[in-house]
């Protein structure tokens, strides 16, 4: 190898070096401590994280990622020597720095001249200093307490625009809020930032009944929202156990998922446009309402599940399925997790384009549920089952949909994946099947103090999780819902 | 003793009914239809006596048209062992269903017939005391409480009336309507699903019954309640009696 050569490739190795260093620099700077948090059911735990990338070299460990594939442009004689000396492996760790936030001293406090100029922009009600403030500061789990002095209640987009001109002026933190049903303390305040509810903007602005596109406003309830459309013959393509309370603008904010997510995809699929308003008091209008636009770029996927971080949406523009009338639902027991995730595939290969919803709980989660809500019973015989499913199909014909059901679970109970099923012969059965279902963090909450994480891993892995940390904490104290393989919910 | 045990398919109880255009009735296409509620604990009533080792059998009919048979097979798959379903096309009237109902009697002879208290559809709360009356039976409706004793060939009772609760005691052959609190109909399980499918079911007609079905009454118009209107805000006290005396004329 010659040294011109060798240079070469020492340089080569130094911008590899350079590209990698600056990935971790920007990962090490704290973000988010203003405007953050949606709300809805599910979201990420977002204190503040330090992804750390960490440069390994050491000799003999296997070649692999950045190192891999630079070698592999690298003219073969080069591989010969050098390569196989400076191998680079690179890993990465994550790291949580919850308990070390400060209040950063860059943002100012709140003083008597800005709630006057608020009163002035919103008028006095809707300036709230009183014990409103309390349950706004507060979170649904009663876990996180912020210290806010001031709830701001905007009627229309041009009052959000000018509350976040006017506090970017300042350099007033701010958190926007909309049903604050979070789980993990993503819609309060972590200081005394200044909380925005979006809760007065709950006008339905349009519905265009042969398409189904949905246009209102962010403080819209998504039961109302649901109510509304099923007058019109169609239907969210997201439902939540928190839909009495949950506004749209948080679901879209934090990228709810729900239980229709198998049926009808998450709400990067179904949000048509937005309408948001960024942190310096700019109205950023993307509220398209066609199917398809390929104008331009699709800025709109960057504030679905922003959780609250790049502005705040105040419209929203949605599409809606139509509503099917026949909805079969049924509650099976499986002996063991790997039946579940073999029951998981044979359903969405035998009910098809039926399927609509997926939900498993474990045994601990069916005992607190009983233990803790009114008016519920389980429906399978009380001997001890393992693990429960409740799968949903929607659709058009009533009696071709519970043939293709029954058919389903006749099948699963031949071949041994369920051990026991009801199949609900009306809306009153459906309901509380779903109520038990819905009914788990509810129950959780009476039971006790909750941890709760929302968690993806591979399917196969999923229930190891639960095993491991009741060994390491004790078996009652563990228990699990998993949505359809998307995310495991593990509450401690 | 056999028990015969009446199911109707109706509109689902949770479901929102709308009348027609025509005011001819209310819209049923489309609509979620499943047993009646009062039926269904109708039928987890008769299948707790026959557990208890009181009866041999339950016999579980069903009138209307072809998809009632739906019904039936819901009642097969909670546990009653046969089926009866005797197929009329147009609507049948309580008066027509406990014609049909004696003409069955005469074949089954059961020993106990339960029916639900009324159907939710139509809300008529007849059928039960209807059968009775043409069979001469001894008839305990409302029930809130069954206890049945095999020996003395008795059933004891308790009906919820608006002074409170009255126990009787009837004498068997009897009929007895259900009330709401009563039971909890169990669920159909799918081993019992399963099974439903080779369940026996008998189709009549109401010509082998040799029963008239056309009836003296005639559904003249359906109509909404009138919708509720909103209340409204007075904004003192004189524009209150004034609004009282001359609006809603009570004072």
């Amino acid at each position: 190898m010659t040294t011109a050569m060798v240079e070469k490739y020492k340089a080569f190795y130094r911008l590899l070096n350079k590209t990698s260093r600056t990935l971790v620099d920007r990962r090490f700077r704290q973000q988010g401590q203003c405007a953050r948090g949606g709300s809805a059911a599910s979201g990420l735990d977002h204190r503040p994280d330090a992804v750390v990338e960490q440069r390994v070299s050491y000799l003999g460990c296997p070649k692999r990622g950045l190192w891999t594939s630079a070698r592999a442009s690298l003219p073969s004689f080069v591989d010969g020597g050098f390569a196989r000396d400076y191998p680079m492996n690179r890993c990465r760790s994550f790291g949580s720095v919850a308990g070390e936030i400060q209040r950063s001293s860059k943002f100012a406090t709140l003083n008597s001249d800005d709630v006057a100029h608020f009163k002035e922009i919103l008028g006095e009600r809707n300036v709230v200093q009183d014990e409103r403030l309390e349950a706004a500061n507060s979170d649904w789990m009663h876990k996180y307490v912020g210290s806010s002095r001031l709830l701001l209640l905007p009627k229309s987009t041009d009052e959000v625009s000018r509350i976040l001109k006017y506090c970017n002026s300042r350099c007033l933190a701010v958190v926007p809020q909309g049903g604050n049903t979070g789980l993990v303390g993503g819609s309060v305040p972590v200081f005394d930032e200044v909380i925005i509810n979006m809760a007065l903007m709950k006008q339905v602005i349009s519905f265009d009944k042969i398409s189904g596109i949905l246009v209102c406003e962010a403080g819209c309830i998504l039961e109302d929202l649901i109510s509304f459309l099923d007058n019109q013959g169609f239907v969210m393509p997201l439902d939540l156990g928190a839909k009495g309370s949950c506004q749209i603008g948080g679901n879209v904010a934090t990228n709810a998922g729900g239980l229709r997510l198998i049926r009808y995809g998450s709400l990067h699929g179904n949000v048509l446009g937005l309408e948001v308003v960024l942190a310096n008091g700019d109205v950023l209008d993307m509220l398209g309402t066609l199917r398809k636009d390929n104008t331009g770029y699709d800025l709109k996927h960057l504030f679905i599940g922003s959780e609250g971080s790049l502005g705040i949406i105040t419209k929203v523009s949605i599409l809606t399925p139509p509503k099917l009338s026949s909805v079969n639902i049924a509650f099976l027991a499986c002996q063991d997790y790997l039946s579940c995730q073999k029951l998981l595939l044979e359903a969405k290969r035998s009910l098809g384009e039926i399927l609509s919803a997926f939900e498993f709980m474990d045994s601990v989660a069916m005992d607190v549920v009983l233990n803790n809500l009114d008016g519920v019973r389980n429906p399978l015989a009380p001997t001890a089952h393992n693990f429960y499913v409740l799968i949903e199909t929607t659709g058009t014909e009533e009696s071709y949909d519970k043939e293709k059901l029954e058919k389903f679970l006749v099948g699963s109970m031949e071949s041994g994946l369920i051990s026991d099923g009801v199949l609900a012969q009306d809306i009153n059965q459906a309901s509380a099947f779903w109520r038990l279902r819905e009914g788990v963090p509810e129950s959780l909450q009476r039971a006790g103090a909750v941890y709760k994480y929302d968690l993806s891993l591979p399917v196969e892995k999923m229930y190891d999780l639960v095993v491991e940390m009741r060994a390491r904490l004790g078996k009652q104290k563990v228990v699990t819902m998993i949505w359809f393989e998307m995310a495991i919910l593990l509450y401690i | 003793m056999k028990i015969m045990v009446a199911v109707k398919r109706v509109i689902d109880y949770a479901v929102k009914i709308r009348v027609k255009a025509d005011k001819s009735g209310v819209e049923t296409q489309n609509v979620k239809m499943s047993m009646n509620p009062f039926c269904e604990i109708a039928l987890e009533e008769a299948l707790r006596i026959k557990e208890a080792g009181l009866a041999s059998e339950v016999v579980a009919v069903t009138m209307g048209p072809k998809q009632s048979i739906d019904t039936l097979r819901t009642g097969l798959a909670m546990g009653a062992d046969r089926g009866i379903h005797v197929e009329a096309t147009g609507d049948l009237f309580p008066l027509a269903v406990a014609k049909l109902f004696k003409a069955l009697v005469e074949i089954e002879k059961p020993g106990l017939i339960i029916l639900g208290k009324q159907a939710i559809d139509n809300d008529c709360n007849q059928t039960g005391q209807m059968v009775a009356g043409l069979l001469g039976w001894p008839q305990g409706t409302f029930a809130s409480k069954v206890v049945l004793d095999k020996e003395k060939q008795e059933v004891m009772v308790d009906r919820e009336v608006d002074g409170g609760l009255e126990t009787l005691c009837l004498n068997l052959p009897a009929v007895i309507t259900t009330d709401l609190r009563l039971n909890q109909p169990r669920y159909a399980t799918l081993p019992n699903i399963m099974k439903a499918k080779s369940k026996p079911v008998k189709k009549y007609t109401p010509e082998e019954l040799n029963v008239a079905t056309n009836s003296d009454l005639e559904v003249v118009e359906v109509t909404e309640p009138p919708k509720r209107k909103a209340g409204v805000l007075v904004s003192s006290v004189d524009e209150l009696i004034d609004k009282l005396k001359n609006e809603a004329h009570v004072i």
